[in-house]
């Protein structure tokens, strides 16, 4: 069959070259605010590192001194010894306690502060780039790698300053001890050096594909599940299953990449360490057995150098867990480095001040307007429309011709390519967000609920409303009698026991919103289609009411809206062909004439 | 530990690389013990003794094993890589499979999040322990048994000393699992609490958006976030406790033994050397105690994460094939269409109160009947019984007399097509999205179901035509257009059965009289029983159902029923005075034509 199929590999969220720059700004903005504390910790890095050398001595003492001295009957030193190990055992104790309580109460701040930025970066972002995006591709930049932030943050960091500080302080001991064996185990860092480096690039390789790959798998499910009426009904699970599997696939092997290239890593570094350490031994043989150096100092420097290269596997965990992290951190960076192109004003205007009481609604002008999405065609070529305050609008046009995209630049979901929209006289670009959305209310095509009971989702009109504006709004919209059926009436979870609510109820909801809301101006985007002749009525009906002394644009597919309208416009490609009261209309010979006529004709 | 001990048969199929795995883990321990034996030797020995010529033996001794560790290391995380990996998305796989064939009743008795969090987070973890996790747990406590016993052996008061720091560590561990294991159940909860509300707030923005809450979403994720961060930290500050304590225990009872070991030395029943040797030991054993408490923590989580795993996994199929399975491919056999429902009774799991009672409705093969009722009245309901996406409570549902329970469940979903009111969209090509209603369609076809859901004009004019990527990852479009590609899925490969559930509500009038011409024109051997809110969609059907109250109150043609049912002409807008002009009428686009 010749149907053109996509590209499954189209990479949707590719990143930006400074991507790596950016995500290391990020987190230095993140920890900055815990400056303090990370001195803190650092400083208990420093004592933890301190015991984790000393503790040793101490026993060491107790068994070197103290206990031929007991043996000998003087006590005094042994009781020291073990009581100096006793003592650094329970600092380390309390060091390890006050770090692991202060590491995980700060990474949590940390991470919480995170998830709040993104949550309310992409809220801020404007409707174009949701349209582009998936849900699913978002939710895994807060989950799935939220979650590899967290485990570097939570357990590595720390450990690998530790890690870190334990080699500096053994290192300067091994230079303490003797120099030229020093040397020798100071010539181990230079392979390991390269090995960092070429595996500093492999594993960001590879943890950028596990993110990347997971991110699809995430939304291939979360696609799934939201659909698994039509996956059931169509019997698309073989084939859902076989699209889970490629993806799944490629992030097995992202990730088994991922952790062999930790095995070479850890495994190369091992050996070096290994290797060292026979050379130590040999040269440190050779140069006792010439003289130069004791044998004591070769035992202790063997001693220490395993202590050295033990923090070693510490680090290349750490490492590991930091790329993966880094590779997570920069798709956080790049949503938080998407700017919304509908930007709130930097310094808002308010609209002038209506007399309270006398709703009187607010007039909207679109001057010289052009839009068009990105580089495509022009949607509205060019608009001027004056709508004066307190009038109802209802729009009349075929599919594309340029109605909701009308409505998405009066309630400023995008703004336009050229001209300006204003409302009594304020630019939409000036006017501040919040103002903007208690002033213009849309109700859309779709009707969603949030988990949480029916009175909640009501509330979304205005959460300050009491229970009996609430109760009030749905009275308003016919549904009160539906609710008090249910097993909590508005205490109902919409999602939970006896909380299904159908397409036509979810609708009257929405409804109720509007009602809470008490905008000046409405948009109704195509808003009564899932509901009953009755129901309808009961709603224009009521929105007649509502709609009294507001000014209102209704994207009309039944002229019966159009009843309650004081004017029609009739739009086609974007442009306005007819205007008029819906009685001027009718009585012309325009194209809502001849539509009315048919209508007669057509009553039941 | 019964959740994780459920994984046995997948551990059990690669045993023996598991075990390998396990061996490597133990050597590495070992080694440890080794190397500084052989340093100790040569040391004391060639050295001392400056005796070059023996040195090399031992030196290469070292170097061999020191080759050894490092490529067994490698060969440890090598050989589990693929095999963990693999696991993860194995174990997804049958996650995604039980939920795919899991009831919509079921699904929707779920939040999508928690889901989601389990197929993700929960299995990451799970590979975690399964890589690192439960190695480190079954060798170290095998490490801490060997010294433990080789203390004894060496002097058995020092065996005593660590039987007695057994005690408090005991303690600690039981006092420590509980609260740990509660606490690590919520925190996963709540990630899926985190995902749901992400995976709203992003749902629903366009209503966040025009009412201007994001702000209410902000705080309403700001606090399960909070609470999410509240539930870690007070991990971190379990973990405080337990990790200080495994810590402590292991040093003081070394210091024990440093003073027991030299009150024994002056009573004469232990030697320096003895002390010595079992100061060293202990050393040797804090490591794996320390690391226990690592240890413990991850295989509670992940006890947790295969505790949350299994609760998906076990969920009972309701709505299978009678052998209990599901056939993705049964045959079909050859129907002529008369769908009846018999007596059917339908309610909710978690309510008594019947949606649907005593109803009883036959639709002879190719007719059309319409379905009226008011918002509420269950019609979506008893759309749904149709395909088996909800069964009855009571009564049946038959197909030429074969109750639907017993056929096939993917033969029935063969027969019977459906649109829903809501359309579904995948992310995929316009052509793909259609297809699927009859794979293996041609390009014809597939225009042929556009043109019947009046879609073919905007298909053309899509900037790539068939291929336009559509659904969430695609174009958005509007809710007629999506409807009406939702349409054209359920007509292509002319079902027998076409249950369309107010398929064209956000479409105007004139279209959906389109539709419904093409749909008798071009199918008139299915069998359709079709939502309606509108006379003009009711005229055309060959009969009229009115639901209320759960049951048939009505049935006849639509002027029949005008006549005869004041309940069906308040629906149809027709009962109340002249101005009922809230009937629907021809709409502008039909105008322009």
């Amino acid at each position: 069959m010749s149907i053109p199929r996509l590209d499954r590999d189209d990479e949707v969220d590719e990143l930006p070259p400074d991507i790596a720059a950016k995500a290391r700004a990020l987190l230095k903005s993140l920890v900055r605010p815990h400056l303090a504390m990370a001195i803190f910790l650092a400083l208990i890095v420093v004592l933890t590192a301190l015991m984790l050398v000393i503790g040793p001595v101490f026993i060491a003492d107790a068994l070197d001194q103290g206990i031929p001295r007991a043996v000998d009957g003087d006590t005094g030193p042994l009781i020291t010894a073990v009581s100096l190990f006793i003592a650094s055992a329970v600092a380390s104790a309390v060091l390890a306690f006050t770090s692991t309580r202060l590491v995980g109460i700060t990474a949590q701040k940390i991470l919480f502060t995170l998830r709040e930025r993104v949550f309310t970066h992409v809220q801020r972002l404007d409707l174009g780039y949701h349209e582009k995006s998936t849900s699913g591709r978002l939710v895994s930049r807060q989950t799935s790698d939220m979650e590899s932030v967290q485990q570097f943050l939570s357990y590595s960091l720390f450990d690998t300053a530790l890690a870190l500080l334990q080699m500096i302080f053994i290192a300067v001991t091994l230079i303490v001890l003797d120099i030229p064996l020093a040397i020798v185990v100071f010539a181990g860092f230079i392979p390991l050096f390269f090995i960092t480096k070429a595996a500093h690039s492999t594993q960001r390789n590879a943890y950028r594909r596990t993110r990347t790959s997971i991110a699809k798998v995430i939304v291939h499910f979360v696609e799934t599940m939201g659909g698994i009426r039509a996956v059931q009904a169509y019997r698309r699970q073989p084939e859902r299953r076989g699209t889970l599997s490629d993806q799944d696939s490629r992030y097995r092997d992202a990730n088994t990449d991922a952790l062999r290239g930790v095995a070479w890593f850890a495994g190369w570094t091992r050996l070096i360490g290994n290797v060292t350490q026979t050379v130590i031994i040999v040269v440190g043989a050779w140069l006792v057995i010439e003289g130069w150096t004791q044998i004591g100092v070769l035992a202790a420097f063997i001693l220490y150098l395993r202590r050295f290269y033990g923090p070693l596997d510490e680090l290349v965990q750490a490492f590991n867990l930091y790329q993966s992290a880094s590779a997570a951190l920069e798709k956080i960076a790049a949503v938080l480095d998407t700017d919304p192109e509908v930007i709130p004003p930097s310094q808002p205007h308010s609209l002038p001040a209506q007399d309270s009481g006398q709703a009187s609604g607010r007039s909207v002008d679109l001057t010289h307007v052009r839009f068009s999405y990105g580089d495509g065609p022009d949607v509205l070529p060019r608009f001027d429309l004056r709508i004066p305050a307190g009038q109802i609008v209802a729009l009349v046009g075929a599919t594309g011709a340029g109605k909701s995209t009308l409505v998405k630049l009066v309630t400023r979901f995008y703004d336009p390519t050229e001209g300006r929209i204003t409302i009594d006289e304020v630019d939409l670009r000036d006017l501040d967000d919040a103002q903007l959305r208690s002033h213009v209310v849309m109700v859309t095509q779709e009707s969603f609920l949030f988990a949480g009971t029916i009175a909640d989702n009501i509330r979304i009109g205005n959460p300050e409303a009491g229970d009996d504006e609430v109760i009030a709004a749905a009275k308003a919209v016919g549904l009160d009698g539906f609710i008090r059926r249910l097993p909590e009436g508005y205490a109902t979870d919409v999602k939970k026991r006896g909380g299904r609510l159908s397409s036509g109820q979810r609708q009257l909801v929405s409804f109720a919103r509007v009602f809470l809301a008490d905008p000046d101006v409405v948009v109704l985007d195509e808003a009564t289609a899932h509901l009953d002749i009755p129901s309808e009525r009961l709603v224009q009906n009521a929105l007649a009411t509502v709609l009294e002394g507001r000014t209102a644009i209704i994207i009309a597919h039944r002229l019966s809206t159009v009843e309650i309208a004081d004017r029609v416009l009739v739009m086609d490609a974007g442009r306005i062909i007819e205007d008029g009261t819906p009685a001027d209309l009718i009585a012309g010979t325009g194209k809502f004439a001849q539509l009315h006529r048919a209508w007669k004709d057509s009553l039941v | 530990m019964r959740p994780l001990l459920r994984f046995w048969p997948d551990l059990r199929s690669r045993i023996g690389v598991y075990i390998l795995v396990l061996v490597l883990t133990l050597l590495a321990n070992g080694i440890q013990l080794v190397v500084p034996m052989i340093t100790g030797y040569i040391i004391d020995g060639p050295i001392a003794h400056r005796d070059l010529s023996a040195l090399w033996l031992p030196v290469l001794g070292v170097l061999a094993i020191g080759v050894a560790e490092a490529v067994g290391m490698w060969a440890r995380r090598m050989i589990v890589a693929p095999v963990v990996s693999g696991w993860e998305i194995m174990w997804r796989s049958r996650l995604f499979d039980r939920l795919q064939y899991t009831s919509v009743a079921i699904h929707d008795s779920w939040e999508s999040g928690q889901l989601l969090s389990r197929a993700v987070n929960d299995l990451s973890q799970m590979r975690r322990f399964f890589a690192f996790g439960l190695p480190f747990l079954l060798s170290t406590p095998i490490v801490i048994l060997v010294g433990t016993v080789m203390l004894s052996i060496l002097q058995p008061v020092f065996g005593l000393i660590m039987i007695a720091m057994a005690v408090p560590t005991i303690v600690s561990v039981s006092i420590f699992e509980r609260r740990y294991r509660e606490t690590s159940r919520r925190s996963q909860d709540t990630i899926g609490e985190i995902t749901t509300e992400v995976e709203e707030s992003i749902q629903g923005i366009r209503i966040l958006k025009s009412f201007g809450r994001s702000p209410w979403a902000a705080e309403r994720f700001s606090l399960v976030s909070q609470k999410f961060k509240g539930l870690e930290i007070r991990k971190a500050k379990l973990d405080s406790w337990f990790w200080s304590v495994l810590l402590l225990l292991p040093t003081l009872a070394q210091a024990a033994i440093v003073g027991v070991g030299t009150w024994g030395v002056v009573q004469g029943w232990t030697t320096i050397g003895t002390v010595v040797a079992g100061v060293t030991i202990s050393m040797v054993l804090r490591m794996p105690i320390e690391m226990l408490g690592f240890l413990l923590a991850d295989a509670l989580m992940s006890l947790t994460a295969a505790t949350r795993y299994w609760e998906v996994i076990d969920i009972r199929h309701d709505i299978t094939d009678t052998d209990g399975s599901v056939d993705d491919d049964p045959d079909v056999g050859s129907y002529r269409g008369a769908l009846e429902f018999d007596s059917v009774d339908f309610h909710f799991a978690d309510t008594d109160r019947l949606t649907l009672h005593g109803l009883d409705l036959r639709i002879e093969p190719g007719q059309t009947l319409a379905l009226v009722g008011a918002t509420g009245s269950g019609k979506t309901t008893l759309a749904s019984l149709v395909p088996r996406l909800q069964d009855v409570t009571a009564g049946a549902v038959r197909i030429d007399g074969v109750d639907i329970r017993d056929m096939p469940v993917n033969e029935l979903r063969h027969l019977v097509s459906v649109s829903f009111e809501d359309p579904i969209l995948f992310s995929a090509s316009v052509a793909e999205n259609v297809e699927m209603g009859a794979p293996g369609s041609d390009e014809d076809e597939i225009w042929t179901a556009l043109e019947i859901a009046s879609a073919k004009d905007f298909v053309s004019r899509l900037p790539e035509g068939l291929g336009t990527r559509v659904g969430e990852q695609g174009l958005s479009l509007s809710g007629g257009q999506r409807q009406r590609l939702a349409l054209a899925r359920a007509v292509i490969g002319r079902p027998r059965i076409l249950v369309l559930d107010d398929p064209l509500s956000a479409v105007d009038v004139d279209t959906e009289d389109r539709v419904q011409r093409a749909l008798r024109e071009i199918l008139p051997d299915s069998t359709t029983l079709i939502i309606a809110h509108r006379p003009s969609t009711a005229a055309l059907a060959d009969v009229v159902a009115v639901l209320d109250e759960g049951r048939i109150a009505a049935l006849g043609t639509h002027e029949q029923l005008l006549e005869s049912s004041p309940l069906y002409r308040e629906l149809m807008g027709a009962s109340a005075k002249a101005e009922a002009h809230t009937t629907d009428a021809h709409s502008w686009e039909g105008g322009r034509r």
